[in-house]
């Protein structure tokens, strides 16, 4: 764990950083050291002290304690304009850009050259081009902003942190909204920036990502160091096992289940974002499938079709043996069906509204009294029940949703399905954006729903989640279901081989 | 409880100062008038909240206001309606404006603004071409009619102004609804995010719908009450920003216009600070009358900084605890 075999004082150095916030010790006594042309992840559960960490080093916050070392002088960063001065960027999980203005503007935004007291547009093409190249980034700086691809506009925001002459380059969780291939090239990116002597600290939750791009990794647990990975220790297994402070197989715990009858079977399925391809799969009450694939290969399009939020063009949908028409979530409620959406904020919660509203929200048309008066108490048994068999850490029904964890939230929306009894259960990104611990809470309730009979179909980018939970796993390409694979087939290999778009030798669908 | 705790002090606050500075103000005809007054703007108000909540505006509440307060006195008096013929007239017109507002907005999904700004101009111009720009009023006939405006009941040795148990009535069913039944449940609900109200098995564009409607029905009860009680209307300027009040009434008493929040309560002690302080400067003589507007903007405007500045410092103080 020693940090630097050379006798040339590190970088960046962190040490003792304590912070604490009323009644939350967020960070006490961290430790941090980074090297020049060094990628280092910082990982963790939610809540460890990653995101306050970066924002002390970004002068978003100051620390209560310790001292930060640039090459082995300590320094005092009080603000975002210290921390630029000092060559420190922060580039955040939403991207900081004037999607109305060209990616020239964007990048020399506040720093206009003048030239007789106008903006000196010659200049600003001139020199953005210069840090475009730098990125790899192949676009004219006129280009306007929004034009470009979410990991096209990352690349902007690169661009323009190099364009301050930055040294260490905070990613959070940069490839969140990134597709496969944007993805790469912003791997790619990193690389070359490492090789140019830039220094990254990349923060994420996807530890394939962490495995392939760092050469240390430090994890935080509730917010101390619980532990470092040299280049060659980084694997999953490790990377868990410090995160959480158990073992991998404690992560997931599959059971076995009997197959049900047949609950949802969807039949030349056809939605209006993919109208080419026919939709034909089915799902067994009991049974857990998982549909993989891509970002962009019509997962989501999929659920929201047969949750009646873009009514199918064609096809048939039968839920327990009976056709039924979808042509709104309401009638896809009313037929069983239930949805929690990947936009969990946006879609899945009324983030003003109450832990009790939201899990009855769904059910308040079923419970009401007569001329649509409330049920009060049957809202308060509903509220009751959900959080005990959700397991929502509250402190009470009344708090309202923004204030609960990635994770508590998620329970909630599972609580609010819970309460219509559904026979088919569809998630999209279950875990998206929850903690270790939080996920395999949803695992479990996940088990323990299909268990007590409920059709469950998942769709997740997590390869581990697939692996781990699916008794069964759909994977789509471009708007097609290109296999089903089996638990027995179920492998890293043959869900990539067809989430590319290579036919596979087992062809169902 | 705690939200409209502010908004009552103020009310409170003003009160007494104005009872202090004028000593007309707490005579029993001015309080009467007072009451009238907080009373059929409360009823214009309440119907904009819902709106409101919803998350849209409604700018057409002075022109529905207008062409109801010129339409009433028009078809009784020069096209001789019977009077159950007007009224349902009245009562038609207003849920036809509500509805296609509703139709309007959910479904051709135009902007609230946009529809009611129009609104706004067609009904003040569609009043002024049938009247002829010529005032409307009932002269000295109707007046067993305009005692729904005009009339007093005793209660307590105090005579209570007729338009206050119109007032209570739309206040309490209102808060009903709001409170106690699913749909205000949704209304809240979809204010605060349509999207995952939709999500929830909600009918959103139907709600939506049903406050415009709402919010129609209140403006033709209240250019109907209006115009009862004043006796006369002219076309060019009946109603004349009265969605304005409504809207800084719903404002003050703590609807956001982001939508999703919203008491009845509150609007209505709302209504009743902003009367109170048009009141105050008509009757303190050191405050001239001609710059009513840019005290009650100043005081709106102060309360609802106020009240923003107050609800970051909770929100702070709750994310810092969790």
């Amino acid at each position: 764990m020693s940090e630097s075999p050379s006798e040339d004082p590190a970088l960046l150095e962190v040490r003792g950083i304590g912070k604490t916030f009323p009644g939350v010790r967020a960070l006490g006594g961290v430790n941090l050291s980074l090297e020049k042309s060094q990628v280092l992840s910082l990982i963790g559960e939610n809540g460890a002290g990653k995101s306050t960490l970066m924002k002390i080093l970004a002068g978003v916050q100051p620390p209560d304690e310790g001292e930060i070392l640039l090459d082995g002088k300590p320094v005092e960063i009080e603000s975002t304009r210290d921390a630029l001065d000092l060559g420190i960027s922060l580039i955040h999980q939403e991207l900081n850009l004037a999607t109305n203005l060209s990616v020239g503007a964007n990048i020399f935004l506040g720093r206009e050259p003048l030239r007789g007291g106008f903006i000196d547009e010659s200049k600003i093409k001139q020199e953005s081009a210069r840090f475009l190249e730098m990125v790899g980034l192949d676009v004219h700086p006129d280009t306007l902003v929004g034009n470009l691809t979410i990991g096209r506009q990352q690349m902007v925001e690169i661009a323009k942190a190099l364009s301050v002459n930055s040294r260490i380059l905070i990613m959070d969780e940069p490839t969140s909204s990134l597709s496969q291939a944007e993805t790469e090239n912003l791997f790619i990116a990193i690389k070359d920036l490492r090789d140019r002597g830039v220094s990254v600290i990349y923060i994420s939750h996807r530890l394939g990502e962490v495995k392939e791009l760092s050469d240390h990794v430090t994890v935080l647990r509730d917010g101390e160091n619980a532990g470092e990975l040299g280049r060659e220790e980084v694997n999953h297994e490790a990377m868990v096992r410090l995160m959480v402070g158990r073992d991998l197989s404690e992560y997931y715990e599959r059971k076995d289940r009997p197959k049900g009858d047949l609950a949802l079977k969807v039949n030349m399925l056809r939605t209006p974002v993919h109208p080419k391809h026919e939709l034909s799969f089915s799902v067994a009450s009991g049974e857990i499938v998982a549909v993989a694939g891509l970002v962009g290969a019509g997962r989501t399009e999929m659920l929201e079709t047969l949750f009646g939020v873009t009514p199918a063009l064609e096809g048939t949908i039968e839920v327990s043996g009976s056709e039924i028409t979808i042509d709104s979530p309401i009638s896809a409620i009313e037929a069983g069906i239930a949805l929690a959406p990947e936009d969990r904020k946006q879609q899945g919660l009324v983030i003003d509204m109450t832990v009790r509203e939201n899990l009855s929200l769904a059910a308040l048309k079923r419970d009401q009294k007569q001329a649509g008066f409330l049920d009060i108490s049957k809202e308060q048994e509903i509220s009751d029940e959900m959080i005990k068999a959700m397991r929502v850490k509250t402190p009470n029904e009344d708090q309202v949703i923004r204030f609960l964890s990635g994770g508590n939230q998620q329970k909630v929306v599972l609580g609010k399905w819970l309460a219509m009894k559904p026979k088919v259960l569809l998630l999209d990104e279950p875990t998206r954006g929850i903690d270790v611990g939080a996920k395999s809470e949803i695992y479990t309730l996940m088990e323990e729903l299909a268990e007590s009979g409920v059709a469950i179909l998942y769709v997740s980018s997590e390869m581990e989640e697939v692996l781990g939970m699916a008794d069964r796993a759909l994977v789509m390409h471009e708007g097609r279901i290109t296999g089903e694979l089996s638990r027995d087939e179920l492998s890293e290999e043959s869900v990539m081989r067809l989430a590319t778009g290579a036919p596979g030798d087992d062809q169902a669908a | 409880m705690k939200k409209i705790l502010g908004i009552l002090s103020l009310l409170v606050f003003v009160f007494v100062a104005t009872s202090i500075l004028s000593d007309v103000f707490l005579d029993s005809y001015n309080l009467e008038n007072l009451l009238r007054r907080t009373a059929l703007f409360g009823i214009i108000s309440i119907g904009v909240a819902f709106v409101i909540i919803t998350g849209g505006i409604d700018l057409s509440i002075g022109s529905v206001v207008c062409l109801v307060g010129c339409a009433l006195p028009w078809m009784l008096t020069e096209q001789g309606f019977s009077v159950p013929v007007a009224l349902a007239a009245i009562v038609g017109f207003s849920l036809a404006v509500g509805f296609i507002h509703g139709i309007l907005i959910t479904k051709v999904k135009l902007q609230p603004f946009v529809v009611t700004l129009c609104g706004l101009l067609l009904y003040r111009g569609i009043t002024r071409g049938f009247t002829g720009d010529q005032s409307q009023g009932f002269g000295t006939d109707y007046k067993g009619l305009r005692e729904l405006a005009t009339g007093e009941v005793p209660i307590f040795g105090f005579d209570l102004p007729m338009p206050c148990i119109f007032l209570l009535v739309v206040a309490v069913l209102a808060g009903i609804f709001l409170n106690k039944t699913i749909y205000g449940r949704y209304l809240l609900a979809l204010g605060n995010n349509e999207e995952a109200a939709r999500f929830s098995g909600i009918n959103v564009d139907r709600m939506v719908i049903l406050a415009y409607v709402i919010c129609a029905l209140c403006s033709g009860l209240g250019g109907l009450l209006f115009v009862l009680d004043v006796n006369s209307a002219q076309p060019v300027d009946f109603g004349n920003f009265y969605e304005l009040y409504a809207i800084a009434a719903a404002v003050l008493g703590g609807c956001s216009l982001r939508g999703g929040v919203g008491t009845i309560i509150g609007v209505v002690i709302g209504t009743a600070l902003m009367q109170v302080l048009r009141n105050m400067i008509v009757l303190v003589d050191w405050i001239p009358t001609h710059i009513e507007y840019a005290i009650i903007g100043a005081v709106i405007l102060a309360g609802v900084v106020a009240d923003e500045l107050l609800k970051k410092a909770v929100a702070r103080r709750q994310a810092s605890q969790s």
